[in-house]
């Protein structure tokens, strides 16, 4: 039995140390040690024994076992590490090679500009209201001290629907309704399609989208404006961004102005973007009339309030460098797929 | 309004101040512009000569020889011009000079004969030819005196001047004109203002004698200032006024009517000029047209008149329409001996609406719908009487006749120093808005608080209001002090607004881009989604003034507008496209849509593509419904959907409502479409939706314990859907199963005629132990009777 043990011992080193694979390691491990493997037959086979030899014997065979135990384990590390390092180096790949997307929709460009411009507002204390499409006379003009001969009524100027009703074309109305259906404090913003009866072509669109905004409270004024403004031109533009507020005409607001912003493509330096000035117009704005609070039940005297108004199409346009405002309403996807 | 800087200058002192800074001033104290340009651009080496000799072309009898004397030289020159003499002085392009439109001359020969630059036409110098005067039209421009021969043309005649195009704002009629700039100049630089100068009477009226005036209709006519001029010389007018006239974009026609329109330019004050000899009896009426009256228009057209319409006539008929143009039965002519002038005010809506009505729109009519100060006339009259007589043109008879049968008050306008500096967000005392109020001639006077007394040209000043704003722009917008609103407002959006967003955000995971389509729409559309005629989608909000039948009707449904751009996409070779919109539909509550229609938003999804089918935009529908917290709804198969497969439908049902339908599109409507391949639209009933929608997840325990999981394949009549199969399986299974999900669906070989057979995953688990083979397979064999009896189901 001790030769055969040692035989065994001999033997299992030489065939472990020779394993080329952990696969190899795991089959020795079974002819040796496994449940018929030689070691174990042998110690199944000491009931055979003499009570002298049983416990030499056994002592022997479990230490030939556990010698044959700690070569494989040992071996099997070292192999392990062997294997590890083959895989590491034969497993290689191209990092150049194209990712695998998982394919996420976008935004309109349109909306994509909106949901910045909104942020922007929602953080000053705005809220953000919505109207009809389809408004009356009265809302979009008679409630906003419009001239009743004002050109901007005329068939060739507003889609009409009958004589009250019109498409309409600014998101002013929704002004009107904020104020006559709330009280002061009122800070809103009025995003919105508008309409207006223009020909097609790579400026004009029939159909375009305005963001208005309107701020009514106790001693509102014109400063506070332009505070507004000029934060919201520097969050959107940038915080190098510089405004310059220019008197205006409108019939709904008085004082009124225009606002220009240092042009965001050239820094101010004048580029094509801004023709050489320097400057680009994004909005209207002034002091609600006071014919305008009145008519809307709220005192002129109590409550001062600012408003303005700017083209999202324009925005969109001159900040993505669309030279075409068709392009937008064409919804190719390979436009969308880009914001 | 074209503002030639060399005709302000004599208005305002503005020698020292550089076109830019003018410019820049003006801008940020309310008079914006649409840019500067010279009309002599580029103009470069034109010169005064003097022609000394005219001889023919040897070789050509269209063209002639001449020696030009250009002050260094005398030179020889070929030219075509036939309006020449000799003694005129003429510009002359010299070699190498610049024309208009960058246009090189070079010295060369003509015919044999050389020649050593050009004599220069007034568009040759970059006049615009519906601008210069019949006499200059087709030949050389011939100076009106001696000028120092060599001089640069351009400095002789002061065209090196530029013209600023300003944009005058409606509230600002008065800007309209020389003076108008001249004042904002003025009030802006803090210069005084130089008014012209005027006729004054010097002998006793002698004008009644000559003629008379009557207003019938004062409502529509506040004042009539008329003057009588005779002997009147119809020629050419100065160079001077015919240069002025031209770079403010009119056309130079003679004396009388150049002055008109020169006045005209200066104070913004229409006038009119009659033939005193037509008007019969020398009696001006100023009345209401009768209706259907008629008359022939300078422009030689008949005009036929509604009562409504102000008309000026004399005893026997209408001789003018009044503020928009004179007839041609008294139009000046050569023959004009003595005419009579007008300076009125009319109403301005009144003019605006006969303007519009005839069709009809003059420099006149476009001034006086804006407004005209009635306070013009007197003054108007005077400064066109001197012009007649600084010009020549003819005879001033002395005495005005000025029907000015109610003379407006002063206007006093109170306001509140506190009033202005809380609206501006300034601290201005009095006596610094006395100060700006100064420099715009508004007066103040305190009298029980103050009263500003606007002057008589400013129309707009007539509130506490209108005066805050020219404190605010002569202060300076840039000089106000950035704030920020101290109001107790918190922004958020509303819980609709946090909605639509999820919304959003739930179909861009799923891959679907969002589109904006037009709200206005062809009603042909319908037609091409084979919409029914008497469905009630046909009944659409119809616009009067649409750009085209294309964009006619309000959207009733936006299943077109999304097959259109799949359309487009698809034509463009777009492979796979999935894109949704969100917008408004617009239902009439009644037709003709007498109140505002339904507003209705709608979420409209299309798909198409190489993997797509039903089931993928099914599951495009669930992860939206799902996300933002809508269960408990389930597909329906719809059969009569018009648009739509007949077999590949469905109607996604909530209780009682049908949020929506989905499905294939019917081959004919793909074919409409021009669409090569199956495509697939789900349109959803957004605003129903949004109510449904409930923010209510609670967490569910993460399973301590395993599943034990087992498949069913059985087979099934055809017709039993997959829902009903599903719902009998949970139905016979109580709680312990976790879930049933179809994996397989077949039909075809080995399957008998009429049935399909439907492989389902069940998942079995217990909260509360592990749970025994032995207990799931009792439920297995219940779900098996279950569907045996219920469905005719057998395993397979």
């Amino acid at each position: 039995m001790k030769e055969i043990l040692e035989k065994i011992l001999l033997l299992a080193t030489d065939e472990v140390k020779a394993a080329k694979s952990l696969k190899e390691l795991e089959d020795l491990r079974v002819k040796y040690l496994g449940k018929k493997g030689e070691v174990t037959t042998v110690l199944k086979n000491m009931k055979d024994l003499s009570n002298e030899e049983r416990p030499i014997i056994g002592k022997m065979a479990n230490d030939v076992r556990e010698a044959i135990e700690n070569l494989l384990d040992s071996v099997k590390e070292d192999k392990k590490k062997i294997e590890m390092e083959i895989q590491l180096q034969t497993e290689g790949i191209d990092v150049t090679m194209p990712s695998k997307k998982s394919l996420r929709g976008h935004k309109h460009p349109l909306n994509v500009a909106l949901d910045e411009i909104k942020e922007i507002f929602l953080g000053m204390g705005f809220k953000i209201a919505e109207g009809p499409e389809i408004d009356t006379v009265y809302h979009n003009f008679d409630a906003l001290n419009a001239p009743i001969d004002h050109p901007s009524r005329s068939l060739s100027d507003t889609f009409y629907i009958n004589e009250d009703l019109i498409l309409r074309t600014q998101t002013s109305p929704i002004q009107v309704r904020t104020m006559k259906s709330q009280k002061p404090p009122i800070r809103i913003i009025a995003p919105g399609r508008c309409f207006r009866n223009d020909e097609i072509d790579a400026t004009h669109s029939p159909m375009f989208h305005q963001i208005e905004g309107l701020v009514v409270d106790k001693d509102i004024t014109m400063a506070d404006l332009k505070g507004t403004l000029d934060m919201f031109a520097k969050r959107l533009f940038g915080s190098q961004t510089r405004t310059k507020f220019r008197p205006h005409y409108f019939p709904f607001t008085e004082p009124s102005g225009e606002v220009d912003v240092s042009c965001f493509k050239c820094g101010g330096e004048g580029c094509r973007f801004c023709k050489g000035s320097g400057w680009i117009e994004i909005l209207g704005c002034g002091m609600v009339h006071p014919n305008v609070l009145r008519e809307c039940g709220i005192d002129p005297e109590v409550y001062t309030g600012f408003a303005f108004g700017m083209g999202l199409d324009r925005i969109t346009m001159l900040k993505y460098e669309i030279d075409d405002i068709r392009i937008l309403f064409e919804n190719d996807i390979r436009l969308i797929k880009q914001f | 309004m074209r503002v030639p800087i060399e005709w302000l200058k004599s208005y305002v002192g503005i020698e020292k101040i550089d076109e830019k800074t003018l410019m820049d001033k003006l801008v940020l104290t309310g008079s914006n512009n649409e840019g500067s340009y010279k009309i002599c651009e580029g103009v470069e080496n034109v010169v005064v000569g003097k022609i000394l000799n005219i001889t023919q072309h040897p070789n050509a009898d269209k063209l002639v020889v001449v020696t030009v004397d250009v002050g260094t030289e005398e030179i020889q020159i070929v030219t075509g011009a036939t309006n020449i003499n000799i003694g005129d002085y003429i510009p002359v392009a010299l070699n190498g000079a610049t024309i208009a439109r960058g246009v090189k001359i070079k010295k060369g020969k003509l015919r044999g004969e050389v020649s050593n630059g050009m004599l220069c036409s007034l568009e040759e110098l970059g006049f615009e030819g519906s601008s210069i005067p019949k006499e200059f039209d087709d030949g050389i421009l011939i100076l009106d005196q001696p000028y120092p021969v060599g001089e640069d043309i351009l400095k002789i005649l002061k065209l090196d001047n530029s013209v600023i195009e300003f944009e005058i704002t409606p509230n600002r009629p008065d800007c309209l004109s020389m003076l108008g700039m001249a004042r904002e100049v003025s009030a802006s630089f803090d210069i005084p203002v130089n008014l012209p100068e005027v006729y004054t009477e010097s002998a006793a009226s002698e004008v009644k004698s000559f003629a008379s005036v009557r207003i019938d209709d004062s409502d529509l006519c506040p004042r009539y200032a008329a003057k009588i001029i005779k002997n009147i010389k119809i020629e050419s007018s100065p160079q001077w006024m015919q240069l002025r006239l031209m770079q403010s974009g009119m056309r130079p026609i003679n004396n009388i009517v150049d002055i008109t329109n020169y006045v005209m330019l200066e104070y913004g004050q229409p006038i009119h000029a009659f033939d005193l000899h037509s008007v019969s009896g020398g009696e001006i009426i100023i009345r209401r047209a009768v209706e259907g009256e008629v008359i022939t228009t300078l422009d030689d057209k008949d005009r036929v008149l509604s009562q409504d319409m102000l008309v000026i006539a004399d005893k026997d008929k209408p001789i003018a329409i009044a503020g928009v143009m004179g007839g041609a039965n008294t139009e000046i002519s050569v023959e004009t001996k003595a005419v009579l002038l007008e300076v009125a005010t009319f109403d301005k809506t009144s003019i605006r609406k006969t303007s519009k009505d005839l069709g009809l729109r003059s420099e006149a009519s476009s001034r006086y719908e804006k407004g005209v100060s009635v306070e013009l006339p007197a003054m108007v009259v005077d400064r066109v009487c001197h012009l007649i007589e600084l010009l020549d043109a003819g005879e001033v008879v002395p005495g005005l006749i000025d029907v000015y049968p109610n003379k407006a008050p002063r206007l006093e306008i109170p306001f509140r120093v506190e009033r202005i500096n809380q609206m501006i967000g300034c601290e201005l005392t009095i006596d610094e808005m006395i100060a700006i109020f100064k420099k715009l001639e508004i007066g103040v006077v305190d009298t029980d608080g103050y009263k500003a007394i606007p002057p008589y040209y400013r129309l707009d000043l007539l509130k506490e209001i209108d005066l805050v704003e020219e404190i605010a722009r002569l202060y300076g917008y840039d000089q106000i002090k950035m704030t920020l609103p101290k109001t107790s407002t918190w922004g958020a959006r509303t819980n609709a607004q946090l909605i639509e967003e999820k919304a959003k955000t739930e179909l861009l995971a799923s891959g679907v881009d969002e589109i904006l389509t037009y709200s206005f729409v062809s009603r042909k559309d319908l037609d091409r989604i084979h919409l029914p005629e008497d469905s009630l989608l046909r009944k659409q909000v119809e616009l009067i003034n649409p750009l085209g039948e294309e964009f006619s009707v309000m959207r009733a449904s936006l299943v077109p507008n999304i097959l259109e751009v799949l359309s487009r996409n698809y034509n463009r070779k777009n492979l796979k496209v999935k894109v949704f919109e969100m917008g408004s539909v617009f239902l009439p509550k009644e037709l003709p849509v007498m109140q505002l229609p339904i507003e209705k938003k709608m979420l409209t999804i299309g798909i198409y593509g190489e993997h797509e089918d039903f089931f993928t935009l099914k599951g495009i529908v669930e992860n939206l419904l799902t996300g933002i917290g809508i269960d408990g709804y389930y597909f329906e198969k719809e059969t009569h959907a018009p648009s739509y497969h007949t077999g590949r439908c469905a109607n996604i049902i909530w209780g009682d409502h049908i949020l929506g339908t989905m499905g294939e599109i019917h081959p004919l409507v793909q074919e409409e479409y021009s669409l090569g391949t199956r495509t697939y639209v789900a349109d959803l009933d957004f605003n129903l939706i949004m109510q449904l929608s409930r923010e209510s997840k609670l967490f569910k325990s993460i399973p301590r314990y395993p599943a034990i999981e087992r498949d069913i394949a059985v087979l099934v009549k055809d017709e039993t859907t997959s829902l009903q199969i599903e719902q009998l399986v949970k139905s016979s299974a109580g709680e312990l199963l976790e879930s049933v999900v179809m994996f397989d669906m077949y039909k075809g070989r080995q399957i008998p005629e009429g049935y399909k057979s439907a492989a389902y995953a069940l998942v079995f688990r217990s909260e509360e132990r592990t749970l025994e083979d032995e207990a799931v397979n009792k439920i297995f064999s219940k779900i098996l009777k279950a569907l045996e009896v219920e469905l005719d189901a057998q395993l397979r």
